[in-house]
C-alpha cells in the first residue's frame, strides 16, 4: 500500500506499561499513528497486542506511561468526556461481538439509541442503519441473528456498528483470523475501503501476511512489551533481525 | 503448617470477595443515581423473568398447598382441630414457605440465568463492546437485571401463594368436604397486613441478592466457557444460602419489631 504524506499525530502511546501480577506485559511501548495511516502490528501470541488495544481505550487501566488520542490524554479524562472520546475509537473485536440476542439491525441501533447524541427518528436511525450495512455488503442480513451468521459475515456486521459512530481510529483486532482466504482477502480489501470512506486512522493486529499487504502503511513488531522494530512491509520483509525477519517467512 | 495456612487463604479469599460484592454494589447504586434506570430494558427484563418463571411457580405453589393440607389434615384432625386448617396453611405459605420457595425457584431458573447470561458476554467481549460504543455496561445490563428481579420476586410470590391457598382448598374440600366460602373465610381470617408487610420487604432483598450474585458471578467471570458454567453453578448456590441467610435476619428483626 503506498504510504501516506506526512500528516497529523491522531494517537501517540508512550513509555505504556502494565503488567499482571509478576507478568509484565508491556514494558515501555511507544508508538505514534498519523491521519490516514494503517499500522499494522505484529508479535507472538501473550506479547500484549491486545492489551495495549483495551490500554488505548481504558478497558484496561495501564500501570504507567501516557496515551494521547486526538490531542486528549484520555487516561486523564472521567465519565462523559472519556465516553465521548471513547465513541471516536472504533474497536473492532476478533470475533465481532455483537450481543446475541438482538437482530442485526438492533445491534447496529443499539450504540445510536443508547448513547447521548443528537435524537433520532426511526427513519434516520433506518438510513443509517442501511448505509453503515451498505458498506460491508451485508444490508441483505439486516434482519438476521447474528447466529445465522457465518464468521466473515459476523467481523462484517461488528465492523458496520463501529463504523456506524463515524470513528477517527479504528482498531482491529485480527480481523482476518479463522477466516478463508477469499473471506480474509475481501476483509482486508473492506478495511481499506472504510479508510477512504470514513477518512479513519487505524491499528491492525494480524498475522495474515495478505491482509498485511493490502492494508498496511507501516508495520510494528512488538517484542517483550516493547515495538522492537518498525518500518514498511517491505523493509521489514528484509530486516536484519531474524526475529523480525521471522514473521515473514 | 500447610492446614494454617489453608485457613488463612480462605479467609483471604473470603474477605476479598466481600470487598469486592461491596463494591460492586457501590457501583451499581452510583450508576443508578447518575445515569438512572433505561426503563425500556427494565421492562424486557421484568417480562422474561416472569415468563420463564411462572409455569414452574404455578405448578409448585400449587402442589405446595395440596401436600402441605394432605400432610397436615391428620394431625390436626387428632386434635379435632380441622376448622384451624386453612388458617395455618396459608398462614405459613404466606410467611414463611411461599417466600422461600419461590426465591429459591428464582435463583435455580433466573439467578443461574443471569450468571451464564453476562458471562458468556464477557467471554465474548460483548460487554467491552458495550463500553467503548459508550454505553455504561453496568447501568444498561446489571441494574436492570438486579431491580427487575427485586421487583418481580415479590409478585411472584403473592402469585404463587395465590395458587397453593387454591391448591390447599382443593386438598381440604376433598378431604374434610369443607366449602370454598368457608375456607376462604377460616384463610383469610388469620392473615393480617402485619403479615404480609415482612414478606414483601423480605422478597424484595431476595430478589436483590439473586440479581446481585448472578450479575456478579456473570460480570466477573473467568474467560473461556468454563468461566460461564462456573458463574451459572456459583449463582445458584451463592444465591440460595444469601436467601436462608436473609430469611433469618428478616425473621429476628420482626420478631424485634413486633
Amino acid at each position: 500500500m503506498d504510504q501516506p504524506s506526512i500528516n497529523n499525530i491522531v494517537l501517540e502511546v508512550s513509555g505504556l506499561k502494565k503488567s499482571f501480577g509478576d507478568f509484565h506485559i508491556l514494558s515501555g511501548a511507544n508508538l505514534e499513528l498519523r491521519e490516514k495511516e494503517n499500522i499494522v502490528i505484529l508479535g507472538h501470541s501473550g506479547t500484549g497486542k491486545s492489551v495495549l488495544f483495551k490500554c488505548i481505550v481504558r478497558l484496561i487501566e495501564p500501570d504507567a506511561g501516557d496515551i494521547n488520542v486526538l490531542g486528549e490524554n484520555i487516561l486523564a479524562l472521567k465519565d462523559e468526556k472519556l465516553t465521548e472520546l471513547r465513541i471516536k475509537i472504533g474497536y473492532v473485536f476478533q470475533g465481532g461481538a455483537l450481543y446475541d440476542s438482538m437482530s442485526v439491525r438492533d445491534n447496529l441501533e443499539f450504540p445510536l439509541k443508547h448513547t447521548k447524541g443528537p435524537g433520532r427518528s426511526q427513519a434516520e436511525l433506518n438510513e443509517l442503519v442501511e448505509e453503515a450495512l451498505s458498506n460491508v455488503g451485508l444490508i441483505k442480513s439486516i434482519d438476521k441473528m447474528p447466529s445465522e451468521l457465518s464468521g466473515g459475515m459476523m467481523k462484517r456486521i461488528g465492523l458496520a456498528r463501529t463504523l456506524i459512530q463515524k470513528p477517527n481510529i479504528l482498531l482491529y483486532d485480527e480481523p482476518t483470523t479463522g477466516l478463508d482466504p477469499v473471506t480474509s482477502g475481501e476483509i482486508s480489501e473492506l478495511i481499506l475501503k472504510v479508510q477512504e470512506d470514513y477518512n479513519t486512522s487505524s491499528l491492525i493486529i494480524s498475522h495474515d501476511i495478505k491482509c498485511i499487504e493490502i492494508t498496511a502503511n507501516q508495520v510494528r513488531v512488538l517484542k517483550e512489551g516493547k515495538f522492537e522494530a518498525g518500518g514498511t512491509l517491505d523493509e521489514m520483509k528484509h530486516h536484519e533481525d531474524p526475529f523480525v525477519n521471522s514473521f515473514f517467512k | 503448617m500447610a492446614g494454617r495456612t489453608g485457613i488463612k487463604d480462605t479467609i483471604s479469599d473470603f474477605l476479598i470477595g466481600v470487598g469486592d460484592i461491596g463494591s460492586f454494589i457501590s457501583t451499581i447504586f452510583y450508576n443508578f443515581l447518575k445515569h438512572g434506570i433505561n426503563i425500556q430494558e427494565l421492562s424486557k427484563q421484568c417480562y422474561r423473568i416472569g415468563n420463564k418463571t411462572l409455569p414452574l411457580i404455578s405448578i409448585t405453589g400449587f402442589i405446595l398447598g395440596l401436600v402441605l393440607t394432605l400432610q397436615s389434615g391428620p394431625t390436626l384432625a387428632k386434635f379435632g382441630a380441622e376448622s384451624m386448617l386453612p388458617g395455618m396453611v396459608s398462614l405459613s405459605i404466606i410467611r414463611e414457605i411461599g417466600p422461600v420457595i419461590v426465591a429459591l425457584i428464582v435463583a435455580g431458573k433466573v439467578g443461574s440465568g443471569i450468571g451464564a447470561e453476562l458471562a458468556s458476554m464477557r467471554v465474548t467481549e460483548q460487554l467491552d463492546a458495550m463500553e467503548v460504543s459508550g454505553t455504561n455496561p453496568i447501568s444498561f445490563v446489571v441494574t436492570t437485571r438486579v431491580i427487575g428481579v427485586s421487583i418481580m420476586l415479590p409478585l411472584l410470590v403473592l402469585y404463587a401463594d395465590a395458587f397453593s391457598i387454591l391448591g390447599s382448598y382443593i386438598s381440604a374440600s376433598a378431604a374434610y368436604n369443607i366449602s370454598l366460602e368457608a375456607f376462604m373465610h377460616k384463610a383469610f381470617d388469620v392473615i393480617h397486613y402485619a403479615d404480609l408487610i415482612p414478606t414483601i420487604i423480605k422478597t424484595f432483598f431476595f430478589g436483590f441478592a439473586i440479581g446481585l450474585i448472578g450479575a456478579y458471578k456473570g460480570y466477573y467471570a473467568k474467560r473461556g466457557t468454563e468461566g460461564v458454567g462456573e458463574a451459572a453453578n456459583s449463582a445458584v448456590v451463592l444465591s440460595s444460602i444469601s436467601i436462608f441467610i436473609i430469611d433469618l435476619i428478616a425473621v429476628q428483626v420482626s420478631h424485634i419489631i413486633s
